[in-house]
């Protein structure tokens, strides 16, 4: 429908059922400062009674907030966002920082965990930001990102307005004064998503099972310690976010369940690249990105070898987690937490 | 040379916005210039010295910014001209909410921070309202979800706008608007072109100088607010 089409539905029905039927119209209307109307009334009888000069502040006449009131219903009522289904990403290399070309040609489906590993400074986060913006061989590095095998046309690498991907740092922080549960269901609904009561539930439910300490729903965003701020966004983001692709940008200090957070991310059929120094998170990704001097050196696929050595890590960091969790409960950390380990 | 007008609210993020622009655009050194409008103070001048960045200041003093703004920009766009400016910049920090510094065909840039509240996009009025492009700052310290809440808000009051995302810090985004910026009308002068949106009305007794408080002192344009009866 265009915002034309809606013209009639709104002279002839009253503002009560024209809200029921488009509950996010509640919203246009109190950026007008009309929201305290006579529900049984349609809205050209509304304004009839709205002082012109109130209008007027807005920069509209009548007229033209009929107008602006269906361009708005119209912009709301399209499908769901609608963030295309993404099959892969390819990313194509470009050159290091001392210009030499980067022998590569890597392409990522949803399902997959890439990490991406290097020395401090070596343009990790430079390589998610190349993902980010969608490279076309335009920015430092002269990659080029292809979305689905082909290169994304410039309409939507600008109108995705960030949509397509969704990024998660250290440096992130809740600003919002809400509840816990003010906040989710503000997401949701920005999002438009219908029953979002049991998508605001389980949200929570799974944020507070990553999160050492647990919260509570009536608790404010702005006061959620940092591992617990790390877990709500990462619930969030998995299960609330509509970006197909979600970079992460450190995660390890984040005194969180990293491997359930991992889990959680892929098992919502995300493409998630995340640059880390945790060889924990390293080797639970499917391959790894080596990047040494500002280019890619190599990806290596996490071998079974590697894999087993996994397990021998997250044995190792389970133990580290008691000694954790021995310290934060106030005990005395025992000798015999730590294993002997055999020689060979 | 194109003309781009760069407004919003005070430390969103503008002057660092249009650094990291400038810088993705480009072009030789020299051939873009700002002009800053603003109030009483502003150091944006040394950022873009710095940079060696043609640039002007213009201070608004005791007159309303905006219409401070309108009987100005045609200078401005003279000054570019005179110093053959490829591309020139405004930049004014909407002072009151109401403000929107815009030129109809001339491309219209909103700059708003995640940081002022999830809220803002629906207070700040035709400055948001009438942006051809609104570019969003700060996402880097607020969560993705803030995010996304923040973009909704903007489009709640403005559908048709292009959002962006950009750091100001960084310069991450940046060069999608210089895209923007590299499609700007060429334009040689202002004159006869209308502004999208009417100034605030200044003509009371306070424009002209008055202090003294009451209504036997209130002249002109005045609104009077009722109260609801006690
Ligand atoms: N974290 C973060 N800080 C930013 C970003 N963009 C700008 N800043 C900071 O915000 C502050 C204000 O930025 P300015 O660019 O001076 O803002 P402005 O809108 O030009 O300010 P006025 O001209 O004084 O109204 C500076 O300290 C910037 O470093 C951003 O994307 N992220
Ligand atoms: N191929 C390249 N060409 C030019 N500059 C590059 C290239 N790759 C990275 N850089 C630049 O190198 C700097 C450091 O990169 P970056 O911040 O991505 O490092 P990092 O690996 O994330 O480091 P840390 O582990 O400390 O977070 C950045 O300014 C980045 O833009
Ligand atoms: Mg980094
Ligand atoms: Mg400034
Ligand atoms: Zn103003
Ligand atoms: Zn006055």
């Amino acid at each position: 429908m265009k915002a034309l089409d809606y013209a009639a539905e709104v002279s002839a029905v009253p503002i009560g059922d024209i809200l029921r039927r488009y509950p996010l119209a509640v919203d246009y209307l109190a950026n007008m400062r009309l929201d305290r109307v006579d529900e049984f009334k349609t809205l050209p009888e509304i304004l009839e009674d709205v002082d012109e000069d109130i209008l007027e502040e807005f920069g509209l006449d009548r007229e033209e907030v009929i107008f602006h009131f269906c361009a708005f219903l119209e912009a709301f009522s399209r499908k769901r966002d609608s963030v295309e289904a993404i099959s892969s990403i390819t990313i194509l290399g470009g050159r290091d920082k001392a210009g030499r070309p980067e022998m590569v040609e890597l392409t990522i489906t949803p399902g997959e965990v890439v990490s991406i590993v290097g020395p401090t400074g070596s343009g990790k986060s430079r390589l998610l930001e190349d993902i980010e913006c969608l490279a076309q061989r335009d920015t430092p590095t002269a990659r080029q990102i292809l979305i689905n095998g082909s290169v994304p046309d410039l309409d939507k690498r600008f109108s995705a307005g960030g949509k397509l991907v969704a990024q998660l740092s250290q440096n992130m922080n809740f600003v919002m004064d809400l509840t816990v549960q003010e906040f989710l269901e503000m997401h949701a609904k920005s999002r438009m998503i219908s029953g979002s009561a049991a998508v605001v539930e389980k949200c929570f439910a799974v944020a507070n099972s990553l999160a050492g300490e647990k919260f509570t729903l009536d608790t404010k965003v702005t006061q959620l310690s940092g591992g617990q701020s790390r877990s709500l966004m990462i619930a969030d983001t998995a299960l609330l976010s509509s970006s197909p692709i979600i970079l992460i940008d450190e995660l390890e200090n984040a005194g969180i369940d990293r491997r359930e957070a991992v889990k959680l991310l892929v098992g919502n059929e995300k493409i998630v690249l995340m640059s880390t120094h945790d060889p924990l998170l390293a080797l639970r990704a499917d391959k790894r990105i080596v990047i040494r001097n500002g280019g890619i050196a190599k990806v290596i696929e996490t071998t079974a070898e590697e894999e087993q050595t996994l397990q021998k890590i997250e044995a190792i960091d389970s133990i580290l987690l008691d000694i954790r969790n021995q310290l934060r409960g106030g005990g005395v950390v025992a000798k015999e937490s730590i294993p002997e380990f055999q020689e060979n | 040379m194109k003309l781009i007008t760069v407004a919003g609210p005070p430390s969103s993020g503008k002057t660092s916005v249009i650094l990291k622009t400038i810088a993705a655009l480009g072009l030789p050194e020299g051939s873009v210039g700002v002009v800053k409008f603003d109030s009483l103070t502003s150091f944006d001048h040394q950022r873009y010295d710095e940079q060696q960045i043609p640039n002007q200041t213009a201070f608004a003093g005791k007159i309303c910014p905006d219409h401070h703004f309108v009987s100005n920009v045609e200078g401005a766009v003279e000054w570019g001209m005179k110093k053959g400016l490829s591309v020139l910049v405004t930049e004014s920090a909407g002072l009151c909410n109401r403000c929107s510094p815009y030129v109809n065909g001339i491309l219209s840039v909103c700059v708003i921070d995640n940081l002022s509240g999830v809220n803002t996009p629906r207070k700040i009025g035709p400055m948001l309202k009438y942006a051809d492009i609104i570019v969003v700052t700060k996402g880097d310290v607020v969560s993705q979800a803030e995010r996304e809440v923040f973009a909704f808000n903007i489009r709640e009051v403005n559908a048709s706008a292009t959002v962006l995302f950009v750091n100001g810090i960084t310069g991450q985004g940046a060069f999608m608007l210089a895209r923007y910026w590299q499609d700007a009308l060429d334009i040689r002068t202002l004159r006869d072109r209308k502004l999208r949106f009417t100034m605030p009305a200044a003509i009371c007794s306070y424009c002209t100088g008055e202090t003294l408080i009451g209504e036997m002192y209130q002249m002109g344009m005045v609104k009077r607010m009722e109260f609801d009866d006690v």
